[in-house]
């Protein structure tokens, strides 16, 4: 064991940590409104809407997101006629994958509002749209917020597949200093260590935001 | 947009066999490893609900450290560190095994489910009331029977839709062992848009191949939920994947 080599390497790793950190958090600002927007077209009346939404979520949540990747950094620059960096198809194929997700837990949460608090707030004279943001919305919020940290985790655990196209966060930097240095073992230690870190600490909110609930 | 599709070439040699073995790769790596994971989901999630703490304690680390670390690094460490840390004679048993990738996924997979398992085998025997642990007991038998034979088969029935989104889970996930070099269909539909510049249809295939088994467990798994009910006791939760 030769720990020398994470502290000679440590700038980069942190750097590879920090590009994972914020492709989560771009992934998670995207996704969680096209999430909202599919939740409302499932929840929706029109029935082609909501068929569309439900197919969209279904197709996506059956298939691994390697496969979403595979699928837009190979299909995207066919359908556009020229090459894309790998970034864009990175954020692209996460956004769809995730937004899939993410519209489950929002439907899930707004669902889990009884309908008798929907007809009440009707029959106190409020609007369908007043209804849904001074009801429905604040509660659902409150019960998903435990679901939602949750996924936020997943998230940053899935910018890890980004490392087979060979995007430079933390999974793939690790890698190649792994490769370069001959040293798998304390760098891959390092490696896992950083992640719990980070991924515990969400765990740990999740469970608080649980507890309130 | 500027593509010639050619389906046909799916059926030739050699992307034909190739596509044939992924899939069945990809179904018993899949099912072996949620076998395995089934087994120490339910052991470790025993262990977190009994009156000893040092037990108690194990299962919380272990649910902790294989949940928060992301599969593919710990399909990395399996690979590389494990090996490093086995005794030599083992170590060079390892090496030489033809498949190891394939059982380095196996295990990876298997663990990292285990943990997700064991959570919902955990909140599983919270939701069971306390009068079955008290009934068990008098009745004389030991805490070990009184799991084996009322508790465990209580909770691994209530979990039955959670374990069907776990074996899905675990299908999807298979899909990470092309990073160890596992010929699983990802791997391989990647492989073909390489070798013929065809990626729609291989990717399709591979595609195809989750959504359809998807569509298989879950029609397969609402027909177990049916017969495993037990009257009266259960109520039965739609299963959603």
């Amino acid at each position: 064991m030769d720990w020398n080599v994470v502290s000679a390497n440590f700038p980069l790793l942190m750097r590879g940590l920090g590009t994972s950190l914020q492709l989560a958090a771009v992934v998670i600002v995207l996704s969680f409104p096209i999430g909202c927007l599919i939740a409302i077209g499932r929840l929706s009346r029109r029935r082609w809407l909501s068929a569309v939404c439900a197919g969209f979520v279904h197709t996506l949540r059956s298939n691994p997101l390697v496969l979403i990747l595979f699928w837009f950094y190979f299909s995207v620059p066919l359908i556009i006629g020229r090459s894309i960096d790998d970034g864009a198809s990175v954020i692209v194929a996460f956004v769809v994958f995730f937004a899939a997700y993410f519209g489950e837990i929002v439907r899930a949460g707004v669902q889990s509002v009884g309908t008798r608090q929907v007809q009440a707030g009707l029959s106190s004279g409020l609007s369908y749209a007043q209804t849904m943001r001074y009801i429905v919305l604040p509660q659902a919020i409150r019960s998903m917020r435990p679901a939602l940290t949750t996924q936020c985790i997943v998230v940053f655990q899935g910018t890890t597949v980004a490392y087979v196209i060979g995007y430079h966060e933390l999974m793939h930097t690790t890698s190649m200093i792994a490769e370069r240095t001959v040293r798998p073992v304390e760098l891959y230690s390092f490696a896992a260590v950083a992640y719990f870190a980070v991924c515990y600490a969400g765990s740990l909110l999740s469970r608080h935001f649980e507890k309130q609930a | 947009m500027r593509y010639e599709f050619r389906w046909g070439m799916l059926l030739e040699q050699p992307y034909f066999t190739w596509i044939v073995d992924a899939i069945a790769t990809t179904l018993h790596l899949a099912l072996l490893s949620w076998i395995l994971a089934l087994a120490i989901g339910i052991a470790v999630g025993v262990m977190r609900n009994t009156p000893s703490r040092a037990l108690r304690f194990a299962g919380a680390l272990y649910v902790e450290i294989f949940r928060n670390v992301p599969l593919l690094l710990q399909l990395f460490l399996w690979l590389y560190v494990f090996p490093e840390l086995l005794p030599k004679h083992w170590q060079l048993y390892w090496n030489r095994l033809d498949d190891a990738p394939y059982w380095t996924a196996v295990i990876g997979l298997s663990l990292f489910t285990a943990a997700r398992i064991a959570e919902q085998i955990r909140s599983a025997i919270l939701a069971i009331p306390p009068g079955q642990f008290k009934a068990a007991l008098s009745t004389g038998l030991t805490p070990f029977q009184m799991y084996r034979y009322v508790i465990v088969p209580y909770a691994v029935r209530i979990i039955i839709p959670a374990i069907t989104s776990e074996f899905l889970t675990i299908f999807k996930n298979t899909a990470l062992a092309l990073t160890i070099g596992v010929a699983e269909i990802s791997s391989v539909a990647r492989k073909i848009e390489a070798w013929s510049f065809k990626g729609i249809e291989a990717y399709t295939v591979a595609s195809a191949t989750y959504v359809c088994t998807t569509i298989a467990v879950i029609v397969l798994m609402g027909w177990v939920e049916k017969r495993a009910y037990i009257p009266g006791l259960i109520k039965r939760e739609k299963s959603d994947a």
